[in-house]
């Protein structure tokens, strides 16, 4: 499909074995991976946020659909916002048929993002665990299991003896505090390195002629009888027919700028990592009831997860309580974990909506597109998002794969109820 | 953490509350379209910056209170508790009151 353009080949050579061994012993610096550039006065095509939704949709419309007129825009860094802040779980094992094939395209995705974009993304399938620990969440876990199977993505309930193979750091014993009666097993489930997806996805679309601007703000949209103009930045005014709003935590007041309205509130999520220690964790460990999700990095570092704050917010600032909470319910789940110390945490801005799905697609502004509303569950979509907002963008049609996730879902009433299986402890 | 200044039990760790939302204005079933109804329902105006909202102390007193928070900062203002009764003069609210303010 791509990654056979002359100028990919020609960039990521420069990352072969030999060029790396070459620079480590000579000691120089690497060049940059995306270039600078000032601000140009037209884009047929600008997209809000340098994240991994808008870096995979600028890459994707560059290698897909030949359209490389197109600014990527961002008020800081790349991979700044939640593409950076997220605990890097990739999985497809949700409950409605629409979000397991939506997910399941984004898993394939990711398993040959490495070799499309000549970029080690570091995708690791060691498999993810859903554990139950009461008779509902056992049953949801079956009605989850078989929604996968049928569409074709593996996903199995598994026993607690099993568990306990696949985890053993894990206490199964049925005297536990929330004893473990099972867990919804799926074998393609793993983590990612997100950092090098978002650098992967920026350097591809940058050397397919994309422009990356980083430190520039999106103040203000020009919206000319119902139509999309341009936008005003912190650097300059562009002006351009199409705007993709593919932002995190500031979905809202970027939709405001355009003049839409969402139905989103943005809620902290926080997150922490241990110090690295030897590799006993294989499987990503989740655990509803407990709000907790566990893995363990390449590098050996636990990290913890949880639901978000149990208010809005756009504070990333941690809190003790957060920290307490994660620590005695991973101690609930594996005992032996006591002695490890935590070297940071962090927060990040999920976008909630109603229904715990995205939102894609066409707003009541002509030429104003949105990639919004990913709450817990954005990152493992970033790539399919991508491709299909890219292919939204050249064909001006809604791709099947995402049209239940448009905006106009929520007028019509047709919810895509995902608040069982989207994350932990809604 | 924020510390929630309740009117009847002193400024309390949020921890103690629970976020009930910010209050919007139902429109009239009788009159009200379909669209309106669902924007209703499901639009927010998801404001960053200061916001007034109601948080129930369910750790405390059990009564819904009026909080005016900052939703980028979460500071809080202090002054904020006009709408429930004065601050505690030890113990007064302790009777009588339990319905009536629990708007």
């Amino acid at each position: 499909m791509s990654g056979h353009h002359g100028p990919t080949r020609r960039r990521t050579a420069r990352y072969s074995a030999f060029s790396v061994a070459r620079r480590g012993f000579g000691g120089r610096e690497w060049p940059r991976a995306w270039r600078r550039h000032d601000l140009a006065p037209r884009y047929d095509v600008v997209i809000v946020g340098a994240g991994v939704h808008g870096l995979a949709a600028a890459y994707y419309l560059a290698a897909n659909h030949g359209i490389t007129d197109v600014a990527v825009l961002d008020k800081g860094y790349v991979g700044g916002g939640g593409s950076g802040r997220n605990t890097a779980i990739v999985r497809s094992n949700y409950l409605t048929p629409e979000g397991v094939r939506f997910y399941d395209r984004s898993v394939k995705l990711y398993e040959r993002l490495a070799v499309e974009l000549n970029y080690n993304v570091m995708f690791s399938q060691r498999g993810h665990l859903t554990l139950a620990h009461n008779d509902a969440s056992l049953r949801t876990m079956a009605w989850r299991a078989e929604v996968n199977t049928l569409q074709g993505v593996a996903s199995s309930v598994i026993g607690p003896r099993d568990v306990k193979k696949l985890a053993p750091a894990l206490d199964v014993s049925p005297g536990a505090r929330y004893p473990i009666l099972g867990a919804l097993y799926h074998p393609p489930g793993g983590i990612i390195r997100h950092d090098a997806v978002n650098w992967g996805y920026a350097r591809g679309a940058d050397a397919l002629g994309v422009q990356i601007h980083q430190d520039a703000e999106v103040l203000g949209i020009d919206v000319d009888h119902g139509r999309v103009r341009g936008v005003r930045t912190s650097r300059g005014d562009v002006s351009t027919p199409v705007v993709l709003n593919a932002t995190a935590g500031w979905s809202s007041l970027v939709s405001a700028l355009a003049g839409v309205k969402l139905p989103i509130v943005t809620h902290p999520l926080q997150a922490a990592v241990t110090e690295p220690v030897k590799v006993f964790l294989r499987t990503v460990v989740v655990s509803g009831s407990l709000h907790v999700y566990v893995s363990q990095t390449d590098r050996g570092e636990l990290v913890f997860g949880a639901s978000v704050d149990p208010y809005p917010s756009y504070s990333t600032r941690g809190s003790l309580e957060f920290v307490e909470e994660v620590a005695a319910h991973v101690l609930e789940l594996m005992p032996g974990v006591g002695r490890l110390r935590l070297l940071r945490q962090w927060a990040g801005l999920c976008d909630m909506t109603p229904d715990y799905s995205p939102i894609m697609g066409f707003t009541p502004v002509d030429g104003f597109l949105v990639d919004v509303g990913w709450g817990t569950y954005g990152f493992k979509a970033g790539p399919v998002s991508g491709e299909q907002m890219a292919e939204l963008v050249a064909t001006g049609k809604t791709p099947e794969l995402i049209s239940a996730f448009s905006l106009s879902r929520f007028d019509a009433g047709t919810l895509v109820g995902e608040k069982g299986a989207a994350s932990v402890g809604h | 953490m924020i510390r929630i200044p309740c009117p009847h039990c002193g400024p309390r760790d949020s921890a103690e509350f629970r976020h009930t939302g910010n209050p919007r204005p139902r429109p009239s079933v009788e009159r009200v379209t379909p669209q309106d109804w669902r924007r209703y329902l499901y639009e927010r105006d998801n404001v960053a910056g200061w916001v007034t909202e109601t948080w129930y102390h369910s750790f405390g007193c059990r009564r819904f209170v009026t909080v005016s928070r900052n939703t980028v900062t979460n500071e809080v203002a202090t002054d904020s508790a006009d709408d429930g009764p004065p601050p505690p003069a030890a113990g007064r609210h302790r009777a009588g009151s339990a319905s009536g303010s629990d708007s």
